[in-house]
C-alpha cells in the first residue's frame, strides 16, 4: 500500500459569449442633475465583478472620476436588455456596449461644456478628473458637473447615451460546415500535481501552477479574485460535487450540505497563477475576461495527473475514492507512469 | 398563534419585537427586527450564513429559537460599523474576500468571535474558525488571508 505522485496537464481554448441566435447586450448612459453618470445595465453582478469593470470602463470613456459612476443592474425586465451573465460574455460584450453608449452621452457632454466656453466641442479635453478644458489651455475650463447641469437646465438636452454590442448568429455553410461562432477566445493552460492514496483511493492535489490568457485584465485584483475562486471550483468539481453519486439508489443521493461535498477553507491547493495580457482586438481597451475558464482546466488536469499517478483514467466526474480504486482492482494493481518522479 | 414580547440588546441598543411561537432568530431578526444582515443559506445549521454573535459566542440563528435571546446581546454584521468600518470589514475588502457577499456576514461574525477570543491565531485556527461557514465563490483563501491580516494589524497597532 503507497502513496503515489502524479502530474497532469490541461490547455483550454475557450470562447468569449455564445452564439445561439445572435449575442447583444445593450447599455444606457445618463447625467444626472449632479452631474454624475448612471450606467444603466440588466446585466447582473453574481459576484464576479461585472459592475465594478462596467463602471471602470464607463468613467474611462466618459473621461470623469471612477467615482462619478454608478452602475445600474436593478432590473432586468425594466432595463435594457442582455443576454445575460453567463458564457463569459460579461466583460467583452457589455463592455463593448457600455463603451458606445460612453462615447454618445460624452459627446453630448462636450458639446454642452462647448457650448458655456463658447469654444468648439472638437478642441475639447477630459482630464479625467472631473474638468473639461480647451486643448492646450487648461485656464479655459469648466466642471463635467457644470457642463451637464447646464445642457439639462439651460440648453435643455439630455447628455445621454445608448449603446449595443451584437455578435450576429453564424450560420454553418451546408456545404463545408464551415461557421464563425465566436470571434474572441481565452487561453489556459495548467500543471496539477497530486498524489493518490492505493488504499482508500482518496487523491490530494499538492500544487497547481497555471497560466491565463484572457486580453488586457482591466482589473487585476478582480481576475486574481476569479482565479483563486474558480480553482476551488474546479478541485470542487473534479473531487467532491456531484448530485448523482454513483450508488445503487438515487435516494442515496445527497439533499443538503451534510452530504453534498465539496472542499472546505484550507483544502484549495497553493495555486501559482500568471496572467499573460494580451489585448484583444475587439475587446473593450483589449479585455475578455476570465469568466467560466478560470474553473475549468483543473478537471482535465486533475484527471490526468490521477492517470499518470496509478494508471486509472477516469472519464465521469467527480474522481471518487470509490472509482479510483474499482480502476485499480481492474488494472491489478495501481500503474504509476511517472518513473522519474517517483525515483526522485 | 401566540406571540412573545422578546427584549433584548441589539448591537448595543436595546430592541424589542414580538415572535410568533417557535419562530427562530433568523427569521425574527430579519422579519419583525429588519436586521437583514444574517442570510438564510439552508435552515438546517449547515452553511453558516445566519451566524450571529449571542453573548460573545457564535450561533446559528437559523437553529435558535427567537425567545432565548430574551434579555441577552446579539451581534450581527450590521452592526460592525461603528461610525467607521470595523477593521475585518476594511480587511476583507483590501483582500477581495467577498465576491457575491452572501457568506460575507457569517464570516464576519465567526472571525470577530475568533480573534475576540485569540488575538493572534494561526492559520489552522483560522480555517477552524470559518469552517462551519460554506463560501460558494471565494475559495476561502482570500477571507483566511483577510483574517489573519486583521489579528496581524492589530498586533502591530
Ligand atoms: S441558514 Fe443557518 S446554517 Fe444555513
Ligand atoms: S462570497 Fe459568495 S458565498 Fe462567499
Amino acid at each position: 500500500m503507497a502513496m503515489h505522485r502524479g502530474r497532469g496537464f490541461a490547455s483550454i481554448n475557450y470562447p468569449i459569449g455564445m452564439n445561439l441566435g445572435g449575442d447583444p447586450s445593450q447599455a444606457l448612459v445618463h447625467s444626472n442633475p449632479d452631474g454624475k453618470f448612471t450606467v444603466a445595465l440588466s446585466s447582473i453582478d453574481l459576484g464576479q465583478g461585472m459592475k465594478s469593470v462596467t463602471r471602470q470602463i464607463a468613467a474611462e470613456t466618459l473621461g470623469i472620476p471612477v467615482a462619478d459612476v454608478y452602475v445600474d443592474t436593478a432590473d432586468s425586465d425594466t432595463g435594457p436588455h442582455c443576454m445575460g451573465s453567463f458564457a463569459s460574455r460579461g466583460t467583452h460584450r457589455v463592455g463593448n456596449a457600455v463603451i458606445q453608449a460612453a462615447q454618445e452621452a460624452r459627446a453630448v457632454m462636450l458639446e454642452a461644456a462647448a457650448e458655456e466656453l463658447e469654444v468648439d466641442a472638437s478642441d475639447l479635453v477630459t482630464d479625467g478628473r472631473g474638468n473639461i478644458h480647451v486643448k492646450g489651455a487648461p485656464s479655459r475650463s469648466i466642471t463635467t458637473m457644470a457642463a451637464c447641469q447646464a445642457a439639462q437646465f439651460k440648453q435643455g438636452r439630455t447628455v445621454s447615451g445608448r449603446g449595443i454590442f451584437l455578435i450576429p448568429l453564424s450560420e454553418v455553410d451546408p456545404e463545408t460546415g464551415e461557421m464563425t461562432p465566436v470571434s474572441c477566445f481565452a487561453h489556459a493552460a495548467m500543471l496539477v500535481e497530486v498524489e493518490v492514496d492505493d488504499e482508500t483511493g482518496e487523491v490530494s492535489v499538492l500544487d497547481m501552477q497555471s497560466a491565463y490568457e484572457l486580453g488586457r485584465a482591466l482589473n487585476p485584483k478582480l481576475v486574481e479574485q476569479q482565479l483563486i475562486g474558480g480553482a476551488w471550483m474546479g478541485m470542487s468539481h473534479v473531487l467532491w460535487e456531484t448530485t448523482e453519486p454513483y450508488y445503487p439508489d438515487r435516494s442515496h443521493g445527497p439533499v443538503d450540505f451534510n452530504h453534498y461535498l465539496m472542499p472546505g477553507p484550507g483544502d484549495l491547493a497553493p495555486h501559482h497563477i500568471s496572467v499573460l495580457e494580451r489585448p484583444a482586438p475587439d475587446g473593450p481597451f483589449g479585455g475578455k475576461g476570465p469568466g467560466e475558464m478560470c474553473a475549468n482546466p483543473v478537471l482535465p488536469a486533475v484527471a490526468n495527473a490521477v492517470y499518470d499517478a496509478v494508471g486509472v483514467r477516469i472519464d465521469e466526474l467527480p474522481i471518487t475514492p470509490e472509482k479510483v480504486l474499482r480502476g485499480i482492482r481492474a488494472n491489478g494493481g495501481a500503474r504509476p507512469k511517472m518513473r522519474l518522479a517517483r525515483a526522485r | 398563534m401566540a406571540k412573545k414580547p422578546v427584549t433584548f440588546m441589539l448591537n448595543g441598543s436595546e430592541r424589542a419585537a414580538f415572535a410568533e411561537e417557535g419562530l427562530n432568530l433568523l427569521e425574527f431578526l430579519r422579519r419583525a427586527v429588519g436586521d437583514l444582515s444574517p442570510k438564510y443559506g439552508c435552515g438546517q445549521g449547515t452553511c453558516g450564513a445566519c451566524t450571529v454573535i449571542i453573548d460573545g459566542e457564535t450561533h446559528l440563528s437559523c437553529l435558535t429559537m427567537a425567545e432565548a435571546v430574551q434579555g441577552r446581546k446579539v451581534e450581527t454584521a450590521s452592526g460592525l460599523a461603528n461610525g467607521k468600518v470595523h477593521p475585518l470589514q476594511e480587511a476583507f475588502m483590501e483582500h477581495f474576500a467577498a465576491q457575491c457577499g452572501y457568506c460575507t456576514p457569517g464570516m464576519l461574525m465567526s472571525a470577530k468571535v475568533l480573534l475576540d477570543h485569540n488575538p493572534s491565531p494561526s492559520r489552522a485556527e483560522v480555517i477552524e474558525a470559518i469552517s462551519g461557514n460554506l463560501c460558494r465563490c471565494t475559495g476561502y483563501e482570500p477571507i483566511i488571508d483577510a483574517i489573519l491580516a486583521t489579528a496581524n494589524t492589530r498586533r502591530l497597532a
